[in-house]
Parts: C-alpha cells; sequence; structure tokens
C-alpha cells in the first residue's frame, strides 16, 4: 500500500456535536498532506452535506445574515470536495437517506451502503469510527 | 509492537466513562505498546494542570497529546497544562493514525 488513506465513518447529525467540526478539521488536515480520505457517513450525518441548510440572521443578537456569516456543513462538504477532488470520496448510507429523505445533497456525495465502509476500510491504511455518544 | 492512538473528546467532569480510556491506554502500554492519548474538544478539559486529572497516565508513560484548537476555543493556555502534556496541532493526529500497525480508537 504506497499511498496513504485514511476511511472515516461518521454519525452525528449537523450543528449538534463537536463531533462534525473535528471530522471536517481531519479531512482537511489529511487532504492538506496528500492523505487521500473516504467518509461513509451514517444514521444522522447523512444530513451533514444537505444540500438545504441555509445560513441565516441572528434576530436576539440584532445581526444580520452577512454580519452572522453562518457556517454550514454543506459548504464546509463542498469545499473539501473541491479541494481534494479524487483524493476525497464521499459516501452517504442509502437506507440512512431515504429514512431521512435526505437526498438533495451537495455535488460530489454519492449514495451506497455499509458494503462500501466495508470496501473502503479495507482498501485504507487505517480506520476511524468516530460514533455518536 | 502496535500503536495505539486513543482520542478521547469526552469532559471528565461530564462523564465518569473518560476513566475507561485512561484505564485501557496504561493496561495496554504496561503489555508493551506505544500508546498516545489525544485529547480533544471538552476532552482537553482534563489537560489543565489545576484538575490534576492524567498525572497517571503520564508515569505510566503514555503520551499525551492536547488539540490546540480545542484549548484555544475554551481558553486554556499552554502554561496552565499539566506537566507531560504537549499542545498539538491535528495534523500531528492524522500523521500518526495513518502509520502501518496503528489502532485509532476514538471515545
Amino acid at each position: 500500500m504506497n499511498e496513504r488513506s485514511l476511511t472515516l465513518a461518521l454519525m452525528d447529525p449537523p450543528y449538534e456535536s463537536a463531533n462534525s467540526t473535528t471530522a471536517l478539521r481531519i479531512i482537511s488536515a489529511a487532504l492538506a498532506h496528500g492523505i487521500s480520505v473516504n467518509v461513509f457517513a451514517y444514521e444522522g450525518a447523512v444530513c451533514l452535506p444537505l444540500q438545504d441548510q441555509a445560513p441565516h440572521a441572528n434576530p436576539v443578537k440584532g445581526t444580520t445574515l452577512e454580519e452572522e456569516d453562518h457556517p454550514t456543513t454543506k459548504a464546509f462538504i463542498s469545499s473539501l470536495l473541491a479541494i481534494g477532488k479524487d483524493k476525497l470520496t464521499w459516501i452517504n448510507c442509502g437506507l440512512c437517506v431515504d429514512e431521512r429523505g435526505a437526498t438533495n445533497v451537495v455535488d460530489g456525495v454519492k449514495r451506497g451502503s455499509p458494503a462500501d465502509f466495508f470496501k473502503m476500510s479495507s482498501e485504507s491504511t487505517n480506520t476511524l469510527v468516530i460514533p455518536t455518544k | 509492537m502496535t500503536r495505539y492512538i486513543f482520542i478521547e473528546s469526552r469532559d471528565p467532569f461530564e462523564s465518569r466513562d473518560t476513566r475507561f480510556v485512561e484505564e485501557t491506554a496504561i493496561a495496554v502500554k504496561e503489555r508493551g505498546h506505544e500508546v498516545t492519548v489525544f485529547l480533544v474538544q471538552n476532552g482537553v478539559l482534563a489537560a489543565r494542570k489545576n484538575a490534576s486529572r492524567l498525572d497517571h497516565l503520564t508515569a505510566a508513560g503514555v503520551a499525551l497529546l492536547a488539540d490546540d484548537f480545542s484549548l484555544r476555543e475554551r481558553g486554556i493556555t499552554p502554561d496552565e497544562l499539566a506537566a507531560g502534556i504537549q499542545p498539538s496541532a491535528i495534523e500531528t493526529l492524522v500523521e500518526a493514525i495513518v502509520q502501518t500497525n496503528t489502532k485509532a480508537i476514538w471515545h
């Protein structure tokens, strides 16, 4: 195995846990170091790349949409897919997608099954599972 | 020898099960393996010298790293860290877990 690669399994939905932020940081750092990354998004994590996510103003703080500059996980994932190109594969669990109606995802996200996770894990240098608490 | 990387994301003052990682890390180290505990997210709260939570890991020869981003988020400065705990970039974790014969366990 010459090329180093990392497979991640993610389970947390967006905006619920710092796990998502850390996972995105790990992906970014790996790509920056030339390490290929496979992501298998399971359960609520299939909503991380949802196209329907929208940034918002904060009426409590009185900030506008622009001032709030609210980050979305879909924007992070789009950027990582653009940066990583063929070095980043993101697969959403199909059954989890159907359960949640989470079909409208950003370009580059694929649909798959736990069999894909097994294959990616088998072919990777290492695998990191980031479960829900 | 196998390398073990335990990634501790949980606040030891919120969850008693952080003891699981501490005890497992020491047990694996005692069996002759190389062991690192990487503290991230609320896990870095254990890294403060005033917390006195992880001295037994250092004494056992377990390497302790604390995610610099998580430290900054929580206002913890390097001089507040307990002896033997080093601030570390996420890149260090990534490089560690893509080494051969390495097991990475998230908690």
